[in-house]
């Protein structure tokens, strides 16, 4: 579903990916772990388009979307949910929601994806008049997915879902991306809770100083001596 | 009635409805630019001299071509639309990175190229529709119908903008820009192009705002002056693209300027206003609005 090839990109004269090669079928949740400033958000962020890259290709069904605007990337079934959420904080749950609609193909089907959202988050129904700056850390992760499935998109990009959250809360997110995989969408998510995010990916991708540095399925990464000593404690 | 009306001063009580039809207009003017200072975080120095070039649009409309009133209104409203959307895309989009001195430079510039223009291309004369509204008597009080049309109008243009910004996807989009716009193309929006509807809808309300002034003022290159100032004020006054501040502010304004005026000259009453200004700039340097901190 989406390949990525050979991508170099970065900021201005910084360079944060080196060589990514990565791919993600239809139907798997894939992982990237990794230590800070490893490049992680980069490599979400230069696929959903908010930066492009400086070499390399990446292609969604065959797409190539380094040749796509940025803003076109999202009709072909990429959701991104941002790092830190960025809900759009004196908006009310609804228009946030609203905005996941924006485009031309979603807007027909507002009504519809609505309420695919507010069943998967009943809370977000409850506060949907309320401004999402002024909810909690778990209520506003809740918004942020719901205004990307509010696209309905084919692939959801999360970037640390369960950052700056309670830890009850983070199982709850863990719970919840459980949940949106059963509903058939392929998902790419970064985490640092590398422990958590492996009990519900398929496969996961080791990313260091801006390399993929090891690859395979959870229970390989999980048996790895790379990421057991470094991310697992153990 | 009139045992009602007797308890107050009639001539308190003019003042204070003239300086409700006054704050509707300049509520008006607030709104298109803090919706372009709110949204695309640059401030149309040049903002009047759109009005200026509106109210000669509506001048020729009606005068020249012999248009009524109401054909020419919307045709102004489209023109001042157009010419927002290509100050924009020639002057701003170009300059959206730069810093904010460059940006008010560039669109101060415009200004001296409106009013150049204007002078070059109609002349310093005095200009005027040629209507004379009547004057409505209201027991002892009276008002004129044009501010009375130009507040209604301008009402009506302001619930207008407000039900786009709130029932539309673009108006959404509009909102949401100005609070995180990095992010505007993982909704799938095209920010140039948001931009591009913004300063047209800018146009639309200083072309809206001729046509409701060129009822009252004459129109002449310089017209720009005497309510451009005071627009800024107001905007500023009720915090820069805050536009429930700038409407209060604008109402505020338009009474200081009419009470003011009731006990002396009107031209004490902008004294007045401006004084009041300066004194909340002391207080409240952010806007009536600002969140104290």
């Amino acid at each position: 579903m989406l390949e990525l090839r050979g991508v170099n990109a970065g900021y201005g004269t910084f360079q944060a990916l080196f060589d990514v090669g990565l791919d993600v079928k239809a139907g798997e949740a894939v992982g990237v772990i990794g230590p800070n400033g490893a490049g992680k958000t980069t490599l979400m962020r230069v696929i959903s388009g908010l930066i492009r890259p400086s070499r390399g290709s990446i292609r969604m069904e065959g797409v190539d979307l380094v040749a796509t605007p940025s803003h076109k990337i999202v009709s072909l079934g990429i959701a991104h949910v941002p790092e830190n959420r960025r809900l759009f904080p004196q908006l009310t749950v609804d228009d946030n929601l609203k905005m996941g609609a924006f485009m031309k193909e979603a807007r027909g089907r507002y009504i519809e994806r609505l309420e695919v959202v507010f069943e998967l988050f009943p809370r977000l129904k409850e506060r949907r008049h309320q401004m999402a700056g002024t909810m909690s850390g778990g209520e506003q992760q809740m918004c942020a997915i719901g205004r990307a499935m509010m696209s309905n998109p084919k692939l959801l990009l999360l970037d640390e879902p369960s950052a700056g959250l309670a830890p009850v809360v983070v199982q709850q997110v863990f719970e919840l991306v459980k949940r949106i995989r059963a509903s058939g969408l392929t998902v790419l998510i970064v985490e640092q809770n590398v422990q958590q995010v492996l009990k519900v990916v398929d496969r996961a991708y080791l990313i260091e100083a801006g390399t993929i540095r090891a690859s395979g399925t959870s229970a390989e990464m999980l048996a790895s001596d790379t990421v057991k000593e470094a991310y697992l404690g153990v | 009635m009139q045992a009602f009306l007797d308890i107050f001063d009639i001539y308190l009580l003019e003042a204070v409805i003239n300086g409700i039809l006054l704050g509707g207009v300049l509520a008006l003017l607030a709104l298109g630019l803090n919706l372009i200072f709110g949204v695309i975080d640059v401030t149309w120095i040049c903002y009047a001299e759109l009005v200026m070039i509106g109210m000669y649009g509506m001048y020729f409309m009606v005068q020249y071509y012999g248009l009524s009133y109401f054909v020419a209104a919307p045709l102004t409203i489209l023109l001042v639309a157009v010419l927002g959307a290509a100050l924009h895309y020639l002057v701003i989009a170009p300059l959206l990175t730069a810093p904010p001195i460059n940006q008010l430079l560039a669109t101060g510039g415009v200004l001296f190229v409106l009013q150049s223009f204007a002078t070059v291309a109609f002349g310093i004369d005095f200009r005027n529709l040629g209507i004379r509204l009547p004057v409505l008597a209201f027991g002892d009080m009276n008002f004129s119908y044009a501010r009375l049309l130009s507040f209604l109008a301008a009402l009506i243009g302001m619930v207008a903008v407000y039900l786009f910004m709130t029932r539309t996807f673009t108006g959404t989009a509009i909102r949401a820009i100005s609070q995180d716009r990095q992010i505007m193309a993982l909704m799938g929006v095209d920010t140039r192009r948001i931009y591009l509807i913004t300063s047209a809808l800018g146009g639309a309300l200083a072309g809206l705002a001729a046509c409701l002034l060129v009822l009252q003022y004459d129109v002449h290159p310089f017209v720009g002056l005497s309510f451009g100032p005071i627009t800024f004020l107001i905007c500023v006054l009720g915090g820069l693209g805050n536009f429930i501040g700038g409407f209060i502010a604008a109402f505020v304004f338009a009474e200081i300027i009419s009470l003011g005026g009731l006990f002396s000259d009107l031209e004490w009453g902008y004294v007045l206003a401006f004084a009041f200004f300066i004194v909340m700039m002391f207080i409240r340097p952010a806007g009536l609005l600002a969140r104290r901190r």
